[in-house]
């Protein structure tokens, strides 16, 4: 009976260890195999010359070039907002702190745990509210989006600043006052670059995080047909949003092309990031070994 | 705050190199560097005080005259009678997809962590646990594509009624979607145990499946219990994968190839144009309820046994 439990685990874990490798060997074949053909210039600008879609000269209708532009725009923002952010805000719950470091943790936690869509239902409350108050000819735009992103994607900055500041090693933390620095030229020349690794790798979560998420920019301000944003007050595309709209609402066998092209193209930009990221982290664990 | 507060200040930090905190140099950058990151936090925390605001302004009138618990048992009918706003549907096929696709991912999560810690070769676990990080940083879309043309063809033959899209479809998505989450924070934990346990019971002359199953796992409840509960929260708040796949008809499936809506995918459907209208109260309800959901099973988990969170361990969906 004993016996028989174990052989059962074993053969249990088998199954799922191996089958989880095929799930995701079987996403990456199937789109391969469905969206490779479709790989080439023409995916991104249709029939328009690249150096005029990408000068603005002319518009690209049939090709992922706004989507990429948006969401290159969307990763930036956020990025620029939630990084300078995220990584102060994490130095002074690691370095400073004082009395509300614990309330300021909590609301971090909280902020974790907003689930994305409510994130963009908030930007969209906010945009009628605006309008209903001190600005009546607002509407959703990139601006906004960039904005909810960011907000969703800060606990990510703030927490790896954190921990990768506590991490470093007492010896560390004393360097800088036997050498007579003061608190911000030590934290500035050693406990920064001891933690940049580590700081590093929470930064490229947040640009993976802020290039895949569709349920925020859905409620503020993508759209199908935008073309290349005008401005931060315009409307956007997306390449994740192109994947849903495209899975829904394809008329022609191209355009289901296109969506596969695009979710190729998404998931090797955030396999790219991962990689990256991992990268890093491995780096960080291998220099800041205790020596042997 | 006067510039040499950081010498007087106590807090966890400090408490661990008291000597330290008094011998450091201060001087005019230490302030304006201190006031810099606080500033930051500051902005933060508004950011999440304003997003709390909302929820609060939102729910607050429905909770005031007190439509806000029977919205979430009655069922959604804006068309047939004025008024019926009701969220009934949602809440229970959100609940009832999250804990179909746990029902799945659980079982195989903790397989996976067997597999990688004991049962297979090194070199094979090794392979495993980096594949399941890479699954965390999928983009939730691909899931939901990948199986809009790959799995609901299949799930429409199989069942052999309805369109495809439907509970199984989207049970078994979620499932693929939380899989690496539960399976990264079980294997966490079971990394935190060392090699001492494990050692031992080979001394003890146990096989890999004996040591797992009487030793490893046990000590692993806690992460067995966050893994479920983040999982869940995962699964709840995830928009994109019921969005695409379940269909979304807004009533209780009555089989497997029934159409679900869950709370997530609602907020993502119904487009309110008035702050006040009852369709934009109905869907603050309902992330009401998802915020609410989410964050107390969150905050649950972590004051139970304050897990360290791998990547992409979070109760948001893409």
């Amino acid at each position: 009976m004993r016996k028989a439990a174990d052989r059962l685990l074993t053969v249990f874990a088998w199954t799922c260890g191996l089958g989880i490798v095929a799930v995701a060997a079987g996403i990456v074949v199937f789109l391969c195999l469905r969206g490779a053909h479709t790989l080439g210039p023409r995916l991104l600008f249709d029939d328009v010359p690249w150096w005029q879609a990408v000068s603005g000269q002319r518009p690209v209708f049939g090709g992922l070039w706004p989507a990429v532009v948006g969401t290159l725009c969307l990763t930036l923002g956020a990025a620029a907002v939630a990084i300078p952010l995220g990584v102060a805000a994490g130095v002074y719950l690691a370095e400073y702190g004082g009395r509300w470091t614990r309330s300021f943790s909590a609301l971090v936690d909280l902020l974790a745990a907003v689930p994305s869509v409510v994130m963009g239902l908030f930007g969209f409350g906010l945009i009628l509210f605006l309008r209903k108050t001190l600005l009546p000819e607002a509407n959703t735009c990139l601006l906004l989006s960039i904005f909810c992103l960011a907000l969703l994607v800060l606990p990510y900055p703030i927490r790896t600043t954190e921990t990768a500041l506590r991490a470093l090693s007492p010896e560390m933390r004393l360097l800088g006052p036997s050498l007579g620095l003061s608190q911000w030229q030590s934290l500035w020349r050693i406990h920064l670059p001891a933690a940049s690794r580590g700081i590093l790798s929470g930064v490229i979560l947040a640009v993976g995080r802020a290039a895949e998420d569709t349920a925020v920019i859905l409620l503020t301000g993508v759209v199908a047909n935008a073309g290349v944003p005008g401005g931060l007050t315009a409307h956007f595309e997306a390449l994740p949003f192109t994947i849903y709209y495209l899975a829904a609402e394809h008329r022609t066998g191209d355009e289901l092309d296109r969506a596969f092209g695009a979710a190729i193209v998404l998931l090797a930009l955030t396999a790219a990031l991962f990689v990256l990221a991992t990268w890093i982290e491995r780096g960080l664990h291998r220099r800041w070994r205790p020596q042997p | 705050m006067k510039p040499e507060a950081p010498a007087r200040e106590s807090n966890g930090r400090a408490a661990s190199f008291p000597r330290l905190r008094v011998g450091l140099q201060t001087d005019r950058s230490d302030a304006w560097m201190r006031r810099a990151t606080l500033a930051a936090t500051v902005v933060a925390a508004a950011g999440v005080l304003l997003i709390l605001a909302f929820l609060a302004a939102a729910v607050t009138p429905l909770l005031v005259s007190g439509e806000f618990f029977p919205l979430l048992g009655k069922p959604w009918r804006p068309f047939d009678e004025p008024g019926r706003y009701g969220i009934g549907p949602m809440v229970a096929g959100s609940l009832l997809l999250a804990a179909l696709a746990m029902l799945l991912a659980f079982p195989a999560s903790v397989g996976i962590c067997c597999f990688a810690h004991g049962v297979a070769p090194r070199p094979l676990a090794r392979v495993a646990l980096a594949v399941v990080h890479w699954m965390t940083a999928v983009p939730t879309v691909i899931y939901g594509f990948v199986a809009v043309f790959l799995l609901v063809p299949l799930v429409r033959g199989a069942l052999a009624a309805g369109t495809g899209f439907s509970v199984l479809s989207a049970a078994l998505t979620l499932a693929v979607l939380i899989v690496p989450t539960v399976t990264l924070l079980i294997h966490v934990r079971l990394e935190q145990l060392g090699p001492d346990a494990a050692l031992t019971c080979r001394a003890l002359g146990m096989s890999p499946a004996q040591t797992l199953r009487h030793v490893l796992l046990v000590q692993a409840r806690p992460g067995l219990v966050a893994g479920a509960v983040l999982g869940f929260c995962r699964a709840v708040g995830d928009t994109l994968v019921a969005l695409m796949v379940a269909g979304n008809a807004a009533q209780l499936p009555t089989s497997p190839a029934g159409s679900v809506r869950t709370l997530a995918a609602h907020i993502a459907l119904v487009v309110a144009t008035d702050w006040q209208s009852p369709a934009f109260r109905s869907i603050a309800a309902a992330a009401a309820l998802l915020f609410v959901l989410t964050a107390v099973l969150t905050a649950a988990v972590r004051r139970l046994q304050r897990p360290p969170t791998p990547r992409g361990c979070h109760a948001q969906g893409g």
